[in-house]
């Protein structure tokens, strides 16, 4: 399916803003290398526009590719803009009340906001991770398993078996709580937990996962195991992270996006904007200068 | 993108990218006040000022040490990204350059001891004069786009190199032709070799730091290619 099967009305009426940020005139368009010009893109997405209420807007006119395979970061000051982006990617936007989102998103050519996408397929298709881990007040098996569960993943018990254990592996959790899977959940350690959930997330065989801030409750040693994860993870899925660490951010990712009042000013190759960013904005970002 | 190195939230950071450039600054107001000591001692045959360029490098090297340091310093506490990255890396480069710049001016400077007691021929003397002027005029133009990162100046200066080049070469074949007509010139003629080739050798140490600033002000590495194309790069969306 393709734009045609967008709503025009919403589409026209709303993808010109209607408040402009006070540093619009320094963002024409995203600069650096937003589209990957069709070569392995998971999701295609133009002219998003985020209101929340109808009258504040949080996105504006954002276009951006994200590829196969890649480790994608998305940084901004807080309130930029990248959290409430990374929510439209699995239609998460759709459970708060007074949320509308315009324009066109993509996952491998289908448009996500098509009368026929199931929600709940979707964010199976797409998995999400948050800032602090959530486990269900369940036993360490029956939260990995209830993904599999509710999707009818496995014919019996043994099936059900070897994907909890599978996923659990990936996690890099598998070792540590093997011994363990009838305790609950929510007594693991806090990077635990985290790896817990990114369990999870696997469990239901994903093609995209969403990572808000995923490191940012854990300590250093727990941060870099989950990193080590996600560079592991990217051999079978595409990774979209938010984060509030530019150095996570350096570390981990291909791509890196910078937003900024709603507006995503910059993608480039994580090298480049590290090194030699083409916006002023995202310079006096990751420099750390404001003014 | 305009460089600026200060306005960091932190001003104390700020405060620290700024010693660190006061340093090189200082390092290279050094290197050029012992380069042109040198030139003057071998010129004027003045084998005093010699002596004490010959003497004066520690104080160069001690500053490369200690501006190493403090770089070091900073990229660990700091974790520098972009342009304050590229300023650090830029720094860390240009001192190695200069400290060698130091070191070829303490060879002169030795060599204008030794050479203070024997006449040269008036044409070879001018030759030289010629070069170190030429060298001389190089190495400030180099500190100035340096301390303004001016990258017009920095390309002209790259660009310029070869004129040194080619004068150093026309020193060899003068000298070459001069020891061919008696033997006994051949022990002169050497140390006047010597001297050129390390006021050569400073002409490109400059191109080196002048490539430096350009990377640091566009973020793009211009060492070891065409310079028509640089020229477009560089100077075309300037």
């Amino acid at each position: 399916m393709t734009d045609t099967t967008l709503d025009m009305s919403l589409k026209g009426t709303m993808t010109k803003p209607k408040e402009r940020s006070e540093f619009a005139h320094t963002i024409d368009g995203t600069v650096g290398k937003p589209f990957l010009d069709g070569k392995d893109t998971k999701f295609h997405c133009r002219g998003v526009n985020v209101f929340y209420n109808g009258t504040k807007q949080a996105i504006f006119d954002t276009s951006v590719d994200i590829g196969k395979n890649e480790v994608i970061a998305m940084i901004g000051p807080s309130g930029c803009g990248k959290s409430t982006f990374l929510r439209c990617l699995n239609r998460m936007n759709d459970t708060i009340d007074g949320c509308l989102v315009t324009g066109t998103i993509n996952l491998d050519g289908e448009d996500i906001h098509a009368k026929a996408q199931d929600p709940v397929l979707l964010r199976a298709r797409v998995g999400m991770v948050f800032q602090k881990p959530n486990p269900f007040p369940k036993s360490i098996y029956d939260n990995v398993a209830y993904g599999p569960r509710l999707h009818g993943l496995a014919a019996n018990r043994a099936e059900l078996d070897e994907i909890v254990e599978s996923s659990l592996r990936k996690a890099g959790l598998f070792n540590e709580v093997k011994d363990r899977l009838q305790a609950p959940g929510t007594g693991l350690s806090g990077g635990q937990q985290q790896r817990l959930c990114i369990a999870r997330t696997i469990a239901v065989s994903p093609e995209v996962i969403l990572m808000d801030e995923p490191t940012s409750a854990l300590d250093p040693i727990a941060t870099a195991t989950i990193e080590e994860l996600i560079d592991e993870l990217r051999q079978s899925f595409t990774i979209c992270i938010v984060t509030h660490s530019m150095q996570q951010a350096a570390r981990i990712s291909q791509r890196t996006a910078y937003f900024h009042l709603g507006y995503l000013v910059e993608v480039n190759d994580t090298k480049t904007v590290f090194t030699n960013p083409q916006h002023q904005l995202t310079e006096n970002y990751i420099t750390g200068r404001f003014g | 993108m305009p460089m600026n190195t200060n306005q960091h939230t932190s001003h104390q950071y700020n405060a620290e990218l700024e010693a660190a450039r006061n340093k090189l600054m200082t390092m290279a107001g050094l290197v050029e006040a012992q380069v042109s000591n040198a030139i003057k001692a071998l010129l004027e045959r003045d084998s005093a000022l010699g002596e004490k360029v010959a003497f004066s490098d520690y104080e160069i090297n001690t500053l490369e040490v200690a501006i190493d340091e403090q770089c070091a310093e900073i990229i660990a506490r700091r974790q520098p990204a972009a342009s304050d990255l590229r300023l650090l890396i830029t720094i860390i480069k240009v001192i190695t350059d200069l400290e060698r710049i130091g070191d070829e001016a303490e060879k002169v400077g030795r060599y204008a001891v030794e050479m203070s007691e024997s006449a040269t021929s008036g044409e070879l003397h001018g030759s030289l004069r010629h070069l170190g002027e030429h060298v001389k005029a190089m190495l400030r133009d180099t500190l100035d786009a340096l301390a303004r990162m001016d990258i017009k100046q920095a390309m002209q200066v790259v660009d310029n190199d070869h004129q040194v080049d080619a004068e150093f070469d026309s020193i060899s074949r003068q000298l070459f032709t001069r020891m061919l007509e008696d033997p006994r010139n051949i022990k002169d003629s050497l140390n006047v070799t010597w001297c050129a080739r390390s006021l050569e050798r400073i002409g490109d140490h400059c191109k080196n730091i002048c490539e430096y600033v350009i990377y640091l002000v566009k973020g793009k590495d211009v060492r070891h290619t065409n310079l028509e194309k640089v020229r477009s790069e560089i100077l075309g969306n300037n």
